[in-house]
């Protein structure tokens, strides 16, 4: 059965239409608005403050703790320092991507891990020979995210620490309304933000206490819906969208490495051994990857003009998508050449943006191609491009 | 030796603008030369209070035309716009109306006025919604010269009389009426219920001196609902940082093609040799040559200011004498101190879109009455806007800055005395009114910018103060904006060519008419 977090009580209050969905376990506000939109402007207007107690947490603690972390992810950790946090994927044996989540280093010989699948076994398997202690703090620690420009003026208002000294991806213990918390400069908006762990028993105190500056901060609550958009804009992959874990698969056609995924930057080859590495190396230099992940822009003339085939005006959707449409490198279709694996229309950049596989070819900026509309079910190629990614990357993110 | 160009665009509107960026994307030399110190017209945001920043004059985008943004990239030059959730009506006997962007919460609202109204909420929406499709092509082409079409005329006549008979009877019979009714009578075909018949003829008088009974104001309901066809493109609602951003974003557009913008830079005079324009001479003395001079300003600007009139044939400049722009609205706009709270508000989240004070149309009407002679209404309606609900560039935490849009306030006030005191006792009258709804208004009060449509003439050399540089009634749209032989963006001068919205397709926040002078000037094509 899916459970409220500790922040229900607050959170369902809110949720004008009760709409929920199920993240691992958890009730999580699909929206808190009738229209997502306005939770998705607050984010990059004023700022959103969203549930992400259903993340999983582990605590890694013990001489080995870093040590078994590297062994683990894909980053290279040796310039982590206690206040650092880093984003990461793992993989399995093969090279493939198992989850991805957030490496905290929280104190000499302390680091959290944040996964979106349960990864405690995973951790447990990869730590014999390791001098540590692993411990799940999934229902210990809930945590609530505050994105969007105005997200640090409005914490500076509950802690204690210096919030301008916080630089991006830093963590630091810290007080909010005199609860110990740990305040880390990061999220999922591709925006200025950031998350805070907290304990089950100070949650309603402090999203009531956040709440309370709401309206002096232009700060709502948002939903999985306006997480999505900001996370498209941002270039940000989520799990069983962009990738399937390898431990929830069995096909090999639905596995993906991260240099197939567009996470090749993070992957230190020619460090420490990390599990998965040696298939990567090999995947590498043999130039095997079957796939790379891209920003494409779709022209939407051509959807405007589609639709005036049915003298009807141009519609685009609303929010975003999250599920494979093909692209063809013709416009007749004959050869399907990869998928488009989440998208939306950018209300902010003004432009239809999406998430693509496709083959290493058409990798470059400004390679050009076809993805699939269908309008009043009938098949239409729209011409796409590829442009940067991250889409939207406002200086105020590090700033 | 004088500076030379391809084209200069006298006016940094957000028209002036647009037609210059689109000039400098085809590879030409332009120059905006603006007679103020900020761009944007009466597109403008200002910091009059420190910390708070005022959209001086307009406040709400809902018609800038998706192409444009697009074919400008305008979200990548800060276009980003909040949409309006609520309208919010505050009542006379301290109940209000309350629309939501759900359409069945609106409906639900409606119901505790008349089940008919809810019911036929829909209906009108669609019927509107059809209508404007059926319209909207206009907005993108040149008007067609009806004394003497040329071939692409016909063809775009062609094409938009074939567009009509695809429409039903019912829509096309609706559409003859909606040319011709008065916004009252027309919304009355619908609603029974005073304030949903107010809130909907109300937008059929902003901006002209006509009231909701006026034969004639049912056709401006539609430019409203033309912006809502874009769905998901635009959105109805509160640029960031103010309507000037807008502009600014479109001045950033133009100045990464190239465009050179001056401010402070005020034009006198259109240099002409021969009934051709050759360049501008700048009050200062100051002469700059081009090839093209395009003028942003209004059309009395435009040709009455700017040029001699030996350089216009009679008939021309009769007809710009002519052309109507009788202003008609102020604007008052408030730094506050806190959340001013309106009667019978459940949640100060219901101000973030627009409250609206016309509980009638008889109390809209009346308020014409008050004005129709000159003067301002004693009560008047009006579109009040809190921007800083949802944006918090827009003032300090915590504050507000409120926008309040008022129907009606007259040009020639002055015949009732001093226009100092005029304005004091306009702006008293607008406050005394809020007030009425909104009891803790004149508390929160940190300084106050009141506006007359003759401020707006001093200000932005807006003629008469009309906030559209002219009004937007049937005889000064499309073929007639702004008069008939004129509306294709030339003018009788060689060279000199029209891109303010005192053309086709009019005024607003749309920047259609600087987009189709641009192409125009180049000859039919645009480069994208
Ligand atoms: C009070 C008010 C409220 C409004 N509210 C809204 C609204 O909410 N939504 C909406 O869509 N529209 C609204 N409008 C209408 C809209 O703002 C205008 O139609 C639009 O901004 C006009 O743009 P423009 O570029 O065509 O002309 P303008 O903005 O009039 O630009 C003309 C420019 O030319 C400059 N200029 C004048 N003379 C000279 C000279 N001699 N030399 C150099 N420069 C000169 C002026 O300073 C100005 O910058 C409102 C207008 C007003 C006045």
């Amino acid at each position: 059965m899916t459970r409220p977090t500790p922040f229900h009580s607050r959170t369902s209050a809110l949720n004008e239409g009760q709409r929920w969905e199920d993240w691992e376990g958890f009730l999580a506000a699909t929206m808190y608005s009738l229209d997502p939109l306005v939770e998705y402007n607050a984010v990059r207007l004023g700022c959103g403050i969203f549930d992400v107690s259903p993340l999983h947490k582990y605590e890694v603690r013990g001489p080995d703790a870093q040590a078994l972390l590297q062994r683990m992810v894909v980053r290279n950790l040796a310039p982590s320092r206690p206040g650092r946090g880093f984003y990461t994927v793992w993989c399995d044996d093969n090279g493939k991507v198992v989850d991805d989540g957030g490496v905290f280093h929280i104190a000499e010989n302390h680091l959290r891990l944040t996964s979106t699948l349960p990864s405690l076994e995973w951790l447990i398997d990869n730590s014999s020979g390791f001098d540590v202690t692993i411990e799940d703090v999934s229902e210990e620690l809930v945590g609530i995210a505050i994105q969007g420009p105005t997200s640090r003026d409005l914490l500076r208002k509950l802690t204690n620490v210096d919030l301008s000294a916080l630089k991006f991806w830093h963590c630091t213990d810290a007080d909010v309304c005199d609860r110990p918390t740990l305040i880390s400069r990061s999220g999922y908006t591709g925006d200025l933000g950031f998350e805070i762990f907290v304990r089950p028993e100070d949650a309603e105190k402090i999203w009531d206490s956040a709440m309370a500056l709401a309206p002096d901060y232009q700060m709502r609550p948002c939903g999985l819906v306006a997480l999505d958009m900001t996370r498209i804009e941002a270039g940000l992959l989520q799990i069983d969208t962009e990738f399937i874990s390898a431990k929830q698969t069995l096909f090999e056609v639905q596995t993906i490495s991260p240099l197939e995924l567009g996470v090749g930057w993070m992957c230190k080859l020619d460090g420490d051994y990390f599990v998965g590495r040696d298939a990567l190396r090999e995947e590498k230099a043999n130039g095997t990857s079957r796939w790379k992940t891209v920003g494409v822009e779709l022209d939407v003339t051509y959807i405007e003009k589609y639709f005036s085939e049915f003298a009807m005006p141009l519609h685009l959707p609303e929010r975003s998508w999250n599920e494979a449409v093909p692209i063809y490198a013709d416009e007749a279709q004959e050869h399907l050449i990869g998928r488009g694996t989440s998208g939306m229309w950018s209300p902010l950049l003004k432009k239809y943006i999406v998430i693509a596989r496709i083959p290493p070819q058409y990798e470059k900026l400004g390679s050009r191609f076809f993805i699939e509309e269908v309008i009043e079910a009938k098949t239409f190629s729209i011409p796409a491009t590829v442009v940067k990614m991250p889409f939207f990357d406002p200086p105020r993110k590090k700033a | 030796m004088a500076e030379t160009y391809d084209a200069i665009v006298v006016g940094g509107g957000h028209n002036g603008l647009t037609c210059a960026a689109y000039l400098a994307k085809a590879g030409q030399k332009v120059l905006v030369l603006e007679r103020r110190h900020v761009l944007g017209g009466a597109a403008v945001t200002e910091e009059i209070y420190p910390g708070f920043k005022y959209s001086v004059c307009s406040y709400v985008v809902s018609l800038l035309r998706p192409e444009v943004a697009r074919e400008l990239d305008l979200g990548r030059h800060g276009l980003q716009i909040h949409p309006q959730e609520f309208v919010y009506l505050p009542m006379e006997n301290g109940d209000h109306l309350l629309t939501h962007g759900d359409p069945h919460k609106t409906r639900q609202e409606f119901r505790r006025f008349s089940k008919k109204d809810a019911d036929r909420a829909g209906q009108f929406e669609d019927l509107m919604y059809r209508m404007a499709f059926a319209v909207k092509p206009i907005l993108g082409y040149k008007p067609p010269n009806m004394a003497a079409p040329s071939l692409r005329d016909l063809s775009t006549l062609k094409e938009f009389g074939g567009h009509l008979s695809g429409l039903g009877k019912e829509t096309f019979h609706q559409l003859t009426k909606i040319m011709t009714m008065s916004a009252d009578d027309f919304v009355g075909q619908f609603f029974e219920t005073p304030i949903i018949r107010a809130m909907h003829s109300l937008s059929g008088v902003i901006g002209t001196m006509l009231g909701p009974k006026s034969p004639g104001t049912a056709y401006v309901l539609l430019h409203h609902y033309m912006g809502d066809l874009d769905g998901a493109f635009s959105a109805w609602g509160a640029q960031k940082g103010g309507t000037g951003m807008v502009s600014e974003a479109i001045a950033s557009a133009a100045r990464e093609n190239g465009v050179e913008i001056r401010v402070n830079a005020p034009v006198s005079q259109i240099i002409i040799e021969n009934g051709t324009a050759v360049g501008v001479a700048l009050e200062n003395g100051d002469e700059f040559y081009a090839k093209t001079i395009a003028t942003g300003c209004d059309p009395h600007v435009s040709f009455r200011k700017l040029v001699d009139e030996k350089e216009l044939p009679g008939d021309f400049v009769r007809a710009i004498d002519n052309f109507k722009f009788r202003g008609s609205s102020g604007k008052v706009n408030i730094a506050l101190d806190g959340l001013p709270a309106f009667t019978g508000m459940e949640s100060p989240r219901f101000l973030s879109g627009a409250i609206d004070i016309c509980p009638s149309t008889d109390y809209v009407e009346q308020a014409y009455d008050d004005a129709k002679y000159g003067g301002f209404s004693k009560r008047p309606a009006m579109e009040i806007c809190i921007p800083s609900i949802n944006d918090p560039s827009m003032a300090p935490p915590g504050k507000h800055m409120m926008s309040i849009f008022v129907q009606y306030c007259s040009y020639d006030m002055d015949q009732y005395g001093d226009r100092d005191q005029q304005r004091e006792a306009f702006g008293n009258a607008v406050i005394d009114t809020v007030q009425e709804f909104c009891p803790n208004i004149k508390d929160l009060i940190l300084h106050k910018q009141v506006l007359t449509p003759w401020d707006m003439e001093q200000m932005i050399g807006l003629t008469e103060g009309n906030i559209f540089q002219g009004e937007l009634t049937l005889d000064q749209l499309f073929f007639s904006r702004p008069t008939a032989g004129y509306a294709d963006y030339k003018t009788p001068i060689r060279n000199y060519w029209q891109c303010g919205s005192g053309t086709h397709p009019g005024g607003g926040i749309m920047a259609m008419p600087g987009r189709l002078a641009a192409k125009e000037i180049l000859g039919g094509k645009l480069v994208i």
